[in-house]
């Protein structure tokens, strides 16, 4: 039985190709700032040296490639599962293509300079705004169309993308409140925090943690609770676990920003109450773990030949493997060791590119064909040799930076028998150079797979048509 | 300073925290525990179906995930117990960040101070020629000062070479030390002392400052430069060029050139001045670090001899530092 209602597949096609091209951009921006560490006669213009491109990089594959990642899949989910079309059609349309704009904003003025200095939240005041903007339409999108819903649950990808929405509006509009400069009279683009010293400090890691924590994290598990079920033909695990697991993890993670600044001018109990509940984490984020791995419990086989589900499989490893390895590196005495070295930027890569970057790469081989009138890619060859690709890139990438991390914090503490320091800084920088060399190999890798699945969905797509005809679904009555 | 390492958390504020937190931990532990007597049928789907496939399977918590979540509850509270963490409280090990500092400061100290406070008895170029002495120096000089001078001292534009034997503020060990010790601002205001100058005479007086260390100059404007050179320069780097150490007034006339001898480096110089800075060590490093470092830079081959007979008392850094200060 199926109604007359069609859902609104237009939109989510825009954002699963733009995940794809703003991954190869985001991607590919990230290789040439690894390729500057190495070889730093390649910073050739202030526009493109490694200051700048640096947070264009973070920018570009938290917030575009990602971004669009989670509009594309929440504004298809929430529909599937809802039983309905999208809520304001015509705003979720505004929503594509200003937040595209906000992307080419962001392209622009993150190597002309401008940034409000901000890790993750560098983008200045003006575009901070439009953020808002978008941000309040994706809620009303989202909300209104789980409220049109014809279920009379709501299903748990949703519970996971509705807390990302709210979470995100509240620590993007805290972090950025800022105050504009006045040059001559006239309003700039630049603008200074509201908040000063260690309280600045203290929300910037409130908002960097939690852009983790629901950005990167809940969301994509909404991400996983969709496409790992669906893909693996299986019920969930445990709803239970589902339960606890979501709401231990949003309300643990608003605590675990202070780890970002241990053995800082943080006062010792913030620092102590971010750790704790760090470790306290472990558990909720595991949850998400263990109930997309189960859920395979009596379809293994399928892992044999099916590139979707070890592409959503590895992830949830990765996932696991990093939400692991986070609550160990927020103890103290870990951290110590850790703090500003580049196992830091390993533990990131193992959760960006093992765990967001191969959950959204699997979903989308899910969605594309479904969304361009086809039963699967062009090519599941291609898919499979992509899979090979982003595994081998990401294990390459975060061992290398393990090495080079863990040798960084050991160099920087070796004394010698006069109590000075064994080794000057230079000669740690120096001494990481094959790793460094080791991770643009990494990041190599996983950019090619990007550049076959671009070359797999356009075949996909010439091949195909937009499908704009799905009918809505009735709701099963099974109870 | 303050480091009473609690946030001042005193009154109310506090006791918000110490009830926020600790509700919040076992709060974790309440949700978990309330949730785990929920009744489950293993294996069996809860009969709810979304997009005519999803279903969820009505399987209880396992029970490793719940113990694992439960022990770091616990082991939350009894850190809480411990350490700081419940607001003002400090815990019953009465640990501290600063505290723990100043620990391991003073060990330090008390650990490799002799060693180091063994040279302060000997004068500036008797250390030098210590071989112990020198390595120690050289390993302090590549923590503290190879960032802007350069692992071998040789400098980088800005940054002066500390081993050719010129010397801005002098290279006596007593002026060396000083220097370390309380940090210089070199200053040079734009267009000298005669700020009317255009853009032509500017570049008059830098063919005649030129030609004073035997660069190419253009001589027509090297001798329109002489005749501004007294109004425009004189004061500072002297009638004859030579500078003033004392003042930290560079020497024009020696070949050694803290930024560039090209001509646009100097017009640059000339037009919008420079403004330099070595930080004070003094305070951060003490009095016998900053002793073996005098000797390592004295003794990097430009070090220059006292006029009078080697003073025996050093001048002292500009703050006596105390000694759990010192690193």
């Amino acid at each position: 039985m199926q109604s007359q209602a069609t859902y609104n597949y237009k939109v989510v096609r825009q954002f699963a190709v733009m995940t794809v091209i703003w991954g190869i951009v985001g991607m590919l921006v990230g290789v040439i700032i690894a390729a500057q560490l190495v070889w730093p006669e390649l910073n050739v213009h202030e526009f493109l040296s490694y200051g700048r491109l640096r947070p264009l990089h973070t920018n570009a594959v938290i917030f575009a490639f990602g971004g669009c990642a989670l509009f594309a899949t929440s504004f298809y989910v929430v529909q599937r599962t809802c039983h309905t079309t999208l809520f304001a059609p015509g705003l979720a349309s505004f929503i594509f293509w200003a937040w595209q704009l906000i992307i080419v904003l962001a392209a622009l003025s993150l190597p002309l300079g401008f940034t409000s200095g901000k890790e993750y939240a560098e983008l200045e005041w003006p575009i901070d705004l439009l953020i808002t903007v978008v941000w309040v339409a994706y809620a009303i999108v989202f909300f209104g169309t789980i409220g049109t819903r014809k279920t009379p649950h709501i299903y748990v990808a949703n519970w996971f993308y509705g807390a990302f929405i709210i979470a995100v509006a509240l620590l993007h509009i805290f972090n950025s409140a800022e105050i504009p400069v006045f040059e001559a009279g006239i309003l700039t683009p630049k603008s200074y925090s509201a908040y000063a010293g260690v309280q600045d400090a203290m929300i910037q890691w409130w908002y960097g943690h939690n852009a983790v924590g629901f950005f990167l994290t809940a969301a994509f598990l909404g991400m996983m609770y969709y496409f790992v079920p669906k893909q693996a033909g299986r019920p969930v695990y445990s709803y239970r676990l589902s339960v606890v697991h979501f709401w231990a993890l949003i309300f643990t993670y608003m605590w675990a920003g202070p780890h970002h600044l241990h053995y800082t001018a943080l006062p010792d109990w913030t620092q102590s109450v971010g750790m704790l509940f760090s470790l306290i984490l472990l558990a909720p984020s595991w949850g998400g773990m263990i109930n997309g791995i189960m859920t395979l419990s009596g379809a293994w086989h399928k892992l044999r030949d099916d590139p979707i589900l070890k592409f959503l499989i590895t992830s949830l490893s990765f996932y696991g493997m990093s939400t692991f390895e986070g609550p160990m590196m927020s103890i103290k005495t870990v951290n110590a060791l850790s703090h500003y070295t580049d196992w830091t930027v390993g533990h990131v890569h193992s959760g960006a590119l093992g765990w967001v970057g191969m959950v959204s790469i699997g979903s989308m081989y899910y969605l594309i064909p479904k969304l361009f009138g086809k039963t699967e890619m062009h090519s599941t060859k291609l898919v499979n040799v992509h899979f090979w690709l982003a595994t081998l890139g990401t294990v390459l990438y975060i061992a290398a930076l393990w090495i080079s991390g863990v040798m960084q914090g050991l160099m920087w503490r070796a004394t010698n028998a006069d109590g000075t320091l064994t080794y000057a800084f230079v000669e740690s920088v120096k001494a990481s150079y094959p790793f460094w060399t080791i991770r643009v190999v990494g990041g190599l890798l996983f950019l090619s797979g990007m550049i076959l699945m671009a070359y797999n969905m356009f075949k996909t797509i010439a091949s195909g048509r937009a499908v704009d005809d799905a009918k809505v679904l009735e709701p099963a009555h099974a109870h | 300073m303050n480091f009473n390492n609690t946030g001042d958390l005193v009154g109310f504020w506090n006791l918000y925290v110490v009830v926020i937190v600790a509700v919040s931990v076992i709060g974790c532990a309440v949700f978990l525990w309330m949730q785990s007597s929920a009744t489950h049928k293993p294996g069996e789907v809860t009969g709810h179906v979304w997009d005519e496939t999803l279903e969820e399977y009505s399987n209880p918590l396992p029970n490793w995930w719940r113990w694992m979540f439960y022990i770091t509850v616990i082991f939350a509270l009894v850190y809480l117990a411990l350490y700081p963490g419940l607001g003002s409280n400090t815990g019953s090990f009465g640990w501290t960040m600063r505290g723990q500092y100043d620990a391991e400061m003073a060990a330090a100290e008390q650990q490799y101070g002799p060693k180091f406070n063994q040279f302060l008895k000997q004068d500036v170029m008797t250390v030098a020629a210590n071989q112990e002495a020198k390595e120690m120096g050289a390993r302090l000089f590549q923590t503290y000062c190879a960032q802007c001078h350069g692992g071998d001292a040789g400098g980088q534009p800005s940054f002066p070479n500390l081993k050719d034997g010129d010397w801005l503020w002098g290279g006596t060990p007593e002026k060396i030390k000083e220097t370390i010790a309380a940090g210089r601002t070199g200053f040079m205001t734009p267009k000298g002392t005669k700020p009317d100058m255009d853009a032509e005479q500017v570049k008059d007086v830098v063919h005649y400052v030129r030609s004073l260390s035997g660069l190419t100059a253009d001589s027509a404007r090297a001798q329109r430069g002489q005749e501004l050179y007294p109004q425009a320069c004189a004061a500072c780097h002297g009638p004859d060029g030579k500078g003033n150490q004392d003042a930290g007034y560079p020497n024009l006339t020696d070949k050694v050139w803290l930024y560039s001898s090209r001509e646009d480096s100097m017009i640059e110089t000339v037009t919008h001045g420079r403004q330099n800075q070595m930080p004070a060590f003094g305070e951060f490093l003490g009095e016998a670090k900053i002793h073996l470092l005098t000797a390592y830079v004295w003794g990097l081959g430009g070090g220059v001899k006292p006029v009078a007979p080697a003073p025996v008392a050093e001048v002292a850094p500009a703050a006596e530092p105390a000694a759990a200060e010192q690193q």
